[in-house]
Order: C-alpha cells, then sequence, then structure tokens
C-alpha cells in the first residue's frame, strides 16, 4: 500500500478510538447545541461545518508526518507571534482585539498560539538533554510567557493561561525540576496582587462576583447563579432534551457558547455529566497513552502536553459553569459553539494522530 | 537526539518496557544514567543532527526521558482524575444534594402569576339606561426590575409627557403596593397624543409601556354624584380594607357612594395567569389562566327621569331631595346640591382642583341627602299627631283653641302659632291642614317627651336609616336620657313643647323624613332605603332583584288614627285652607303633604330664647314631604330647601315636580 502513495502520504494513520471518542462528542455536542440555541438549526449548520473543517484539519495534520511538523514549528511560532503583534495593532473585536480581519474571515491568532507555544517547547527541548536545566527551563518560559503577555493584553486572559498551561505541561512532562514547579507556583502566588493590577476591570468584577455572587445577583452575580440553578435544577437525570427551562427561558447567557455546559447538565441531569466526564476523561487518557507510545521526544511532549491542556478546558469550563471557578472565557471543548477553538483542538488531535501514526517511522 | 529506537513493536506497553529499553540502550553503547540528571557535562555530537547540527548540545538518554514521561503522565493524569471526581463532586453537590432548591428556583425563575383585572361592574338605573360605564383608556406603567437607572428614566419620560410634579415621589409610593417585577402605574389617561409621542421613543425605555385598560365613566355627571360617589385611586388606606390579592391588577376603587357600598360586588374576583415569562420577564406563554369573575352589574332603583325632574326643580338652590318607593322602600330618586362631576375625581383631581371643591361655599362634597342634618320643623307633625292619637292622648275629635299664643305654665314668654291672632278652634286634621302649632304644643306637651320620643324612634327618627350608601348621619331625636348625658341637665317641659313642632334639638335628614313617611304611607312597614334595585352577576342572564330589609314594624292600634292623619296630610294640598294648596295637582291623583320650616343646626338655648319669631328668620330652610297617590301610595317624598324660607312656596314644587316625573310617566317595566 506504502508504496503506492507518494513519500510521506501513507493510508491514513488514525488512532480509531481517539478518533470514535472525538465523533461522538462532536456529534453528541450538535444535539446539545440544537438545544442550547433555542433549536436553531441556522447555529448547528455553522457549527457542523466547523467541525467538518476541524476534522479536515484532523485528517490532513495526522498524516503529516512528525517531522515535518518539527521543522516547521519554528516559523509556525514565529509567524503565531507577528500575527500576535499584528493583532495589537490592527485587531478588531468590540471590546477587547482578539480578531485580526483576513478579508474573508476573521481569525484569532491566539488560538495558533495554542498548538505554537507547545509546539515550540517540545521543539525547543526535543534535542537537549531532559530534564531540563536552569538555562533551558527559563528559555522555555520566555517562549511561552511572550505570546500569553501578548494575548493578556488583547486582552483575553483565558486564552493566555491556556497557552501558559500548555506550554507548562510541556515542561513538565519534560521532567521539569520538582524545585521549580515550587519556585514558579511560589512566583505566581506572589504576582497575584500584580496580576490584579493589569487585569481589565470586567476581568476584576468577574474575580468579586465569583467571590460573591449574591452581592450583585441581577448584574454581574447573574450569569453563576442562573446557572447554578440551571445545574442544580437538572438534578439526577436532567428535564429532558430541549426541556431545559432556565436555557429556553434565556436565563443562562451564553448559553451556546460558554455556559453550554449548564444546558447539558440542566437537561441530561448528573447521569449526562457522569458519562460526559468520562467521554472527556477518556480522550484525555487515550491522548496519553498515545504519547507514551510515541519514541521520539518531540512527539512525546507535544502529545502529552496537547491532551493534558484538553481536559484543562474542560476542568475550568466545568468548574466555571458549576461556580467554582471564576468566569473565564474558556469553551467546552467541542460542544460550544465557537469558531476557531474548535478547528485548533480538532488540529491539536490531528498531530496527536499523526504522532501515533508515525511513531514507528522515526527518521 | 539518541541513536535508532530499533526496539519494540507497535503496542509494546510503556509501563513495563524501560528495563527491556535500558538494556538494549546499553548494548548499543549509550550510557544509561542511574539516576536523573546523573550526566555530567560530557557533551558528543548527536549522529542524528545532520547538517543543522548545533553545538552545545547533551547526549540524551531516551531510556531516561521516557521514564520520566511516564511518571509525569501518571502524575498529571492522576491529577485530572482527581479534578475531574471534584468536579463530579461539585455536580452532585448541586444536582443531587441541593436539587430541591434549584428546582424550586428554577420553576419561581420562569413562572410567573399575573392578575387579570376584572371588569367594573356597569350601573344602570332602574330602566335600564346607563349611568356608569367603563371606556378604554391607556396608562404608562413601568416595571421596576427592567429600569436600570429609575432617575433618568423617569425624568426622560417627563420630556415626553407631562408626569406631573414630583413624579419620582409618587412613584416611589405607588411602588410600595407592588412587587419588584409588578409593573408600577406612572400616569393614567394617557392622552392620544401622549399614547403617540411615547410609541415614538418606546424604544429608548426598557421596562416602560403604554397598557390600555378601562376606565369609569358617569354618563350623567354631577346629576348622580351623590348616588353614585364615584371610583379613585388606589391608596394604601384603601388597601388597608380590602384583600390585597384580589385588588393586584386594580387601579380604582369606589371612594363614596354605590361604588363604594357595592365595591365588592361592583370589583369581582381577580383571575390570575400562571405565565411562563424569559429572563427579561416578557410573557412567553400563558400556563395557566383562571378567569377574572368580572363585576355584577348594577341596576339602581333609581330613576334618571325623575332625578332629573328633581335636579331640574330645585335649580340653583342648595338642598336635597329624595324619593323612596313606599311598598318597597327602593328610593327613586336623591338629589343633593350643589354637585359636582365624579369624572373628576376618576383620574386623580389635581389639589388646586380639590380645595376649589372643598372650599365652595356650597360645600358639594357633602351629600346633604343623608349627610344633611336639618330640624324637621313642621314635617314632623303628622307623626307628633299619630303618636298622640295611637297613645290615646288625642281622639280624632279632640280640639284645641288657637289663639296664637301657647302659655306654659310658669313661663312668661308665649309659643307663638304662625298666624298671629291663632286658627280657633282646630282637631288634629284641621291642625295638619293649617299647621297649627299651638295643637302639637299642647299635644306633645300631654305626651311628655318620653312617650314623643319613643313613638317617634318607631318611624327611625334619630337612626340612620341604613341607606346603602356610606357615611350617613344619624341625625338626632332628643331624650330625657340623651340630654342629661349631652349636657347634664335634666329636660324642661318647654323643650318638649317645642319638640312637638319639630323643632329644638331635632335633626332629621332628607332621607330619614322620606323613610319616616314612606313608612307611615305603607301602614308602618320601616324599610331600609335600597338604592340598588337589582344585581346581575357576570354571565347571569337575568338579574336578581334586591329587597329592601325591613327594619321593623310600627304597632298599629286603629288603622283609622293613621287614616285620620293622612286625611290631615291630603288637605295640607287638596284642602280649601291647605298650606300646600299652591301644587294641588290639575290631574287625578292626590297628594298628601306637610310642610316644614327649619334651621340647619339646632341651635343650644333656652327655653326662653327659643321661640316661633327664629322660625321665621330669613334663613329658614323650607322643607316638604309628600307621598302620593293618597291611596296606595307609589312615592314618598322629602324635599329641603336651604335658605327657601317657607316649606309650602319653595320646597313644595319641587316635590310635586318629583310626584309628576314618577307617577305620569308610562307605566313601570
Amino acid at each position: 500500500m506504502k508504496s503506492l502513495l507518494p513519500g510521506w502520504l501513507g493510508w491514513p494513520r488514525f488512532d480509531w478510538p481517539l478518533l470514535a471518542g472525538l465523533l461522538i462528542l462532536s456529534v453528541a455536542g450538535l444535539f446539545v447545541l440544537y438545544s442550547a440555541s433555542g433549536e436553531n438549526m441556522d447555529t448547528v449548520y455553522r457549527q457542523g461545518v466547523r467541525l467538518a473543517i476541524g476534522f479536515g484539519a484532523l485528517i490532513a495534520l495526522s498524516q503529516v508526518p512528525p517531522y515535518v511538523l518539527r521543522r516547521w514549528t519554528p516559523w509556525l511560532y514565529t509567524a503565531g507571534m507577528l500575527l500576535l503583534i499584528a493583532t495589537l495593532f490592527f485587531g478588531v473585536g468590540r471590546s477587547t482585539q482578539r480578531w485580526l480581519d483576513m478579508g474573508v474571515t476573521r481569525f484569532q491568532p491566539s488560538e495558533i498560539m495554542k498548538l505554537a507555544v507547545p509546539m515550540m517547547i517540545a521543539w525547543y527541548l526535543h534535542d537537549r538533554r531532559l530534564p531540563p536545566g536552569i538555562k533551558q527551563t527559563f528559555t522555555a518560559f520566555v517562549l511561552l510567557l511572550a505570546p500569553a503577555i501578548l494575548i493578556v493584553r488583547q486582552p483575553d486572559l483565558g486564552t493566555a493561561l491556556l497557552v501558559i498551561i500548555s506550554g507548562c505541561f510541556t515542561l513538565f512532562l519534560a521532567g521539569l525540576h520538582w524545585r521549580f514547579i515550587a519556585a514558579v507556583a511560589g512566583i505566581g502566588a506572589a504576582s497575584i496582587p500584580a496580576l490584579w493590577l493589569i487585569m481589565q476591570e470586567y476581568q476584576r468584577n468577574r474575580i468579586r462576583t465569583f467571590l460573591n455572587p449574591e452581592s450583585d445577583p441581577l448584574g454581574a452575580g447573574w450569569n453563576i447563579i442562573q446557572s447554578k440553578i440551571a445545574v442544580g435544577s437538572g438534578g439526577l437525570l436532567g428535564k429532558g432534551w430541549q426541556l431545559g427551562t432556565q436555557s429556553h427561558l434565556e436565563f443562562i447567557p451564553e448559553r451556546h457558547t460558554d455556559f453550554i455546559l449548564s444546558v447539558f447538565a440542566e437537561e441530561f441531569g448528573f447521569v449526562g455529566v457522569l458519562i460526559l466526564m468520562g467521554l472527556y476523561l477518556f480522550i484525555a487518557g487515550r491522548g496519553l497513552y498515545i504519547a507514551g507510545q510515541t519514541r521520539d521526544c518531540y512527539s512525546r511532549l507535544l502529545a502529552g502536553s496537547l491532551s493534558l491542556t484538553f481536559t484543562v478546558y474542560v476542568l475550568v469550563n466545568g468548574g466555571m459553569v458549576s461556580g467554582l471557578l471564576p468566569v473565564v472565557g474558556i469553551p467546552l471543548p467541542l460542544i460550544s459553539y465557537g469558531g476557531t477553538s474548535i478547528v485548533t483542538l480538532l488540529a491539536g488531535f490531528g498531530i496527536l494522530m499523526s504522532l501515533y501514526g508515525h511513531r514507528n517511522l522515526i527518521r | 537526539m539518541s541513536g535508532p529506537d530499533e526496539h519494540g513493536g507497535s503496542g509494546g506497553g510503556s509501563g513495563g518496557g524501560s528495563g527491556m529499553r535500558r538494556k538494549i540502550a546499553a548494548a548499543l553503547g549509550v550510557g544509561v544514567g542511574a539516576s536523573m540528571g546523573a550526566h555530567s557535562g560530557s557533551r558528543l555530537e548527536s549522529p542524528w543532527s545532520g547538517g543543522g547540527a548545533r553545538a552545545g548540545r547533551a547526549i540524551k538518554d531516551q531510556i531516561v526521558e521516557q521514564e520520566i514521561f511516564d511518571q509525569r503522565s501518571a502524575i498529571a493524569f492522576s491529577l485530572i482524575v482527581l479534578a475531574v471526581l471534584l468536579l463530579l463532586s461539585r455536580f452532585s453537590y448541586l444536582q443531587i444534594i441541593n436539587y430541591g432548591e434549584y428546582a424550586t428556583q428554577s420553576v419561581n425563575n420562569r413562572v410567573r402569576f399575573l392578575p387579570v383585572t376584572p371588569n367594573r361592574g356597569l350601573i344602570y338605573d332602574r330602566r335600564g339606561r346607563p349611568i356608569a360605564d367603563n371606556v378604554p383608556a391607556y396608562r404608562l406603567e413601568l416595571i421596576p426590575e427592567d429600569v436600570d437607572d429609575l432617575e433618568s428614566t423617569v425624568r426622560a419620560l417627563g420630556a415626553l409627557i407631562d408626569l406631573g410634579p414630583d413624579p419620582l415621589e409618587r412613584f416611589a409610593t405607588a411602588r410600595r403596593r407592588y412587587r419588584e417585577f409588578d409593573s408600577v402605574p406612572l400616569k393614567f389617561n394617557l392622552s392620544e397624543v401622549e399614547v403617540a409621542r411615547f410609541a415614538v421613543d418606546r424604544h429608548h425605555f426598557e421596562g416602560v409601556d403604554v397598557v390600555p385598560y378601562l376606565v369609569r365613566r358617569y354618563l350623567h355627571g354631577e346629576l348622580l354624584t351623590h348616588v353614585l360617589g364615584y371610583v379613585g385611586r388606589l391608596d394604601a388606606d384603601d388597601l388597608a380594607a380590602v384583600d390585597e390579592g384580589n385588588y393586584r391588577g386594580t387601579s380604582h376603587i369606589g371612594k363614596s357612594g354605590i361604588e363604594k357600598h357595592y365595591e365588592n360586588r361592583l370589583h369581582g374576583a381577580s383571575g390570575r395567569e400562571r405565565v411562563e415569562t424569559n429572563a427579561q420577564g416578557r410573557v412567553l406563554r400563558v400556563l395557566e389562566r383562571k378567569e377574572p369573575r368580572h363585576g355584577d352589574d348594577l341596576v339602581l332603583s333609581i330613576d334618571v327621569q325623575v332625578q332629573r325632574a328633581v335636579w331640574d326643580a330645585l335649580g340653583d338652590r342648595p338642598g336635597a331631595a329624595v324619593a323612596i318607593d313606599p311598598s318597597t322602600g327602593a328610593v327613586l330618586a336623591m338629589v343633593s346640591k350643589p354637585s359636582y362631576d365624579p369624572n373628576d375625581f376618576v383620574h386623580g383631581i389635581s389639589s388646586a382642583d380639590y380645595r376649589a371643591i372643598l372650599d365652595s361655599p356650597g360645600k358639594p362634597l357633602i351629600n346633604r341627602a343623608i349627610q344633611g342634618g336639618y330640624e324637621p320643623g313642621s314635617t314632623l307633625k303628622p307623626f307628633v299627631g299619630l303618636g298622640g292619637l295611637e297613645l290615646g292622648v288625642i281622639d280624632r275629635q279632640s280640639e284645641v283653641l288657637s289663639s296664637g299664643n301657647f302659655y306654659l305654665s310658669g313661663a312668661e314668654r308665649p309659643y307663638r302659632d304662625w298666624k298671629e291672632d291663632g286658627h280657633g278652634w282646630v282637631n288634629i286634621q284641621e291642625a295638619l291642614e293649617h299647621s297649627v302649632n299651638t295643637y302639637f304644643y299642647e299635644l306633645a306637651y300631654n305626651m311628655g317627651i318620653d312617650r314623643l320620643h319613643d313613638f317617634l324612634a318607631h318611624f327611625g327618627f334619630g337612626q340612620a336609616t341604613g341607606v346603602d350608601i356610606p357615611n350617613e348621619i344619624s341625625g338626632l331625636l332628643p331624650s330625657r336620657d340623651w340630654k342629661r348625658g349631652r349636657y347634664g341637665e335634666p329636660w324642661y317641659p318647654g323643650e318638649t313643647v317645642i319638640a312637638g313642632i319639630g323643632q329644638g334639638f331635632n335633626v332629621t335628614t332628607p332621607i330619614q323624613l322620606a323613610a319616616a313617611l314612606a313608612t307611615f304611607a305603607n301602614g308602618g312597614v320601616r324599610f331600609a332605603p335600597r338604592v340598588l334595585y337589582a344585581n346581575k352577576r357576570a354571565g347571569d342572564q337575568r338579574a336578581v332583584l334586591v329587597r329592601a330589609p325591613v327594619l321593623s314594624q310600627v304597632p298599629v292600634n286603629d288603622a283609622d288614627n293613621w287614616a285620620a292623619i293622612t286625611e290631615g296630610m291630603r288637605r295640607v294640598v287638596h284642602g280649601v285652607q291647605g298650606t300646600a294648596r299652591g301644587i294641588r295637582p290639575e290631574s287625578g291623583y292626590q297628594i298628601a303633604g306637610k310642610s316644614g320650616t327649619a334651621q340647619v343646626f339646632a341651635q343650644d338655648v333656652s327655653e326662653d330664647e327659643r321661640d316661633v319669631e327664629v322660625a321665621e328668620h330669613l334663613r329658614n330652610h323650607a322643607l316638604f314631604i309628600a307621598y302620593a297617590p293618597v291611596i296606595n301610595p307609589k312615592i314618598a317624598v322629602a324635599v329641603v330647601v336651604e335658605h327657601g324660607g317657607g316649606g309650602s312656596r319653595e320646597a313644595a314644587p319641587v316635590a310635586r315636580a318629583m310626584i309628576d316625573a314618577w307617577l305620569l310617566q308610562e307605566s313601570e317595566p
């Protein structure tokens, strides 16, 4: 077979269990979205198109051998940085400058960085002796903080955090010394006041509201309170598909984007949440398994980091809708309605599959 | 990068393979570090770094790195599982432990109860002519919950629509009645221009809306004010007196008259809608609707035509007139002048306009028919005379000599007749016909105040009649006990004498007089007069007749006594010398009547100062009571014309007009 196909292009190499998990999640997500959008077929259709593009990217990337990805990594990272800088100057958006108008479509350069940063750090570390020393660690942090700072300035705290986290995971998997981890955690804790200072007012309000949502139940606390009511009133088995009153009566804001999990929890109950979490955990676990199967350092670090970052989406989003975490704009992967993040996520899984499919073809 | 990793099949299992990898690595001659980071700085070129060989790369220990990775990913995965468990425990806390609470909140969130205001019952006169109905109007409403900045919203609205002075303050008062998500009326009865103006700018005012409603209209304006009363804006005091839940959507309530007395029937029962709303409070669908029970339609016993006749007959003079059907106790007409237009009160009268009405010299707010206290004067004589006959103080033939003056033993000043040299010997019928004071001075004196009081009380003097219009006064029927209680003084015989001609302490209201006369006319059945004639519940085909309650039966000793008094009263109108012969009708029916002259306020004066000269004072009020036909009476009336002078001249024609209007119109429906 291989002989029939030119060069590195071989028979599609998929990790079928992972692909199945992603497909189940995506299709289920469309159903949830149908209900959450108030039975808006148009929304579902557009999401379907995005998923198709995402799976297209997944298939395409899964066929690109890791060494090609590896070689392109610095360029991708550099391009991402340039676009981020461009966004600072030419960005569009209502209150934030996240989008770059490409004429045909608008697009968030920060999304690229969700992939480019772990790729870059994996690239940087892949031919260095691990665990990384002080110098390498420092360099790696510069590589991840530079784009993160640019993204924070847009401001888009959620994406910035995801970028930082994905980079940190890469370092962690590379064997970052516990002393560093402790130090970073310490610095992180110490920098909270500084973080507070650089935050936008709306972000500060989110934190304030998070700490005490009842202080302003009709204003800033509304989202959290209504989301908790939606989740709680779902009970064990849920109100049934399309029967969630909190969402259908528009009590939940952002119900088909960031708060879609509230809708899901309301309509499918705790059992639904349990199954959903199981599915996410399966995907993350399978991703980590794949990472462990790969033979080269770059693949391993990247695959591991992508899998772990994926779970962060789920955990942060789940914590947000259930009132455990402040409201940050992090979508529920593959279910929230949203443009580039779906493509990015599926592209990430494409990379994972590529790393897996080519695990025995190390050059 | 280390050397090519030849080993391992496809699925090999990363967990248990590290030992094997280590051996292979050893076989390949790559240094095996015992522990992490044990490598010295020895630097070797990787054979695989190819053309892009970079200097300063450490030798990579593939196995150690794999080990590190496995370890780290195991830690990370464990942490993630832990975090997912934490998240799930949070969801179970919300969805299982606190399910009940959130389920309730979710239901409360979407379901609201909206009142469905019942339509106020219509009011008709006895012949079915509408006298109070409801017309559509628009009011401006605001939902506080949906308005971000109340003050600036109200200010902006004020620029479009005149909200009157201090709209915010008034709004704050009104708002206390309502819940946060209920709408609060800002202004009633918007003009068409205001409605249009708001419609244009409506999108600027979230939470503000123009709402149609029905507003009371009184078709005859001031003609029926004192009967109907009026509805006005519901205030805190009103609310304390009613079931608040039933008035949730109601803006107006009966403030006086029939509107107040029959508020419960006219209002009906509020319905309610269970509606599903979205977060903005917009009603998405009605889940359940309990229809309101609309207010009862009321048919009054008032005949607008008779009412109009009295109204016109009274002219501009202040006064009052009441007509009662003696056979049923139904009130046929009730006029008090001056009056005012109740429609002004429906939308809230301005305080300046209200002051003007309040301070108006005629005091139009007083319903003279039930609140005007007048000396009955000579109109009391038929009752005193009947008492004399029934109690055996006199008989039908008893005669008294009227010489113009009546002297009480021991007193120097005489009690006078209106005719200077008296009327000569008169019996009871002549005494009534000519209104001979002396006859009644002597009769009262012989009866004594106790018997006089007790007998007159049978006819309801000194007591509120219990008519179905609020705030009736009781008048005053003096007695020994009353005087002792009131003044701490004993009763003087002279006071009995003047009580015999309805003066002194006596105070009656026009309705009391009419009711007493009706009681007499029907042979002693004392009804509590009714203005309500029939009551039609919403949805019913037929109205239910309302009967006036019978309060008591005046004991009848001898029907001839009653007939004698009737004859005396008939002669007042039809007798040759009758004081009211001027109103004798040309047509077939006969009227029994009695004139009277009185002052508005009973004077607190001693016996000596109290004499008939006062009765001739310029400011006397003219009174007349009458019923007709004499046989089988159909109408009993009492008329007071303030400052009218003689009752026969001023008040009797009004009574006549009333009787004509009633008896001469076509037969009853």
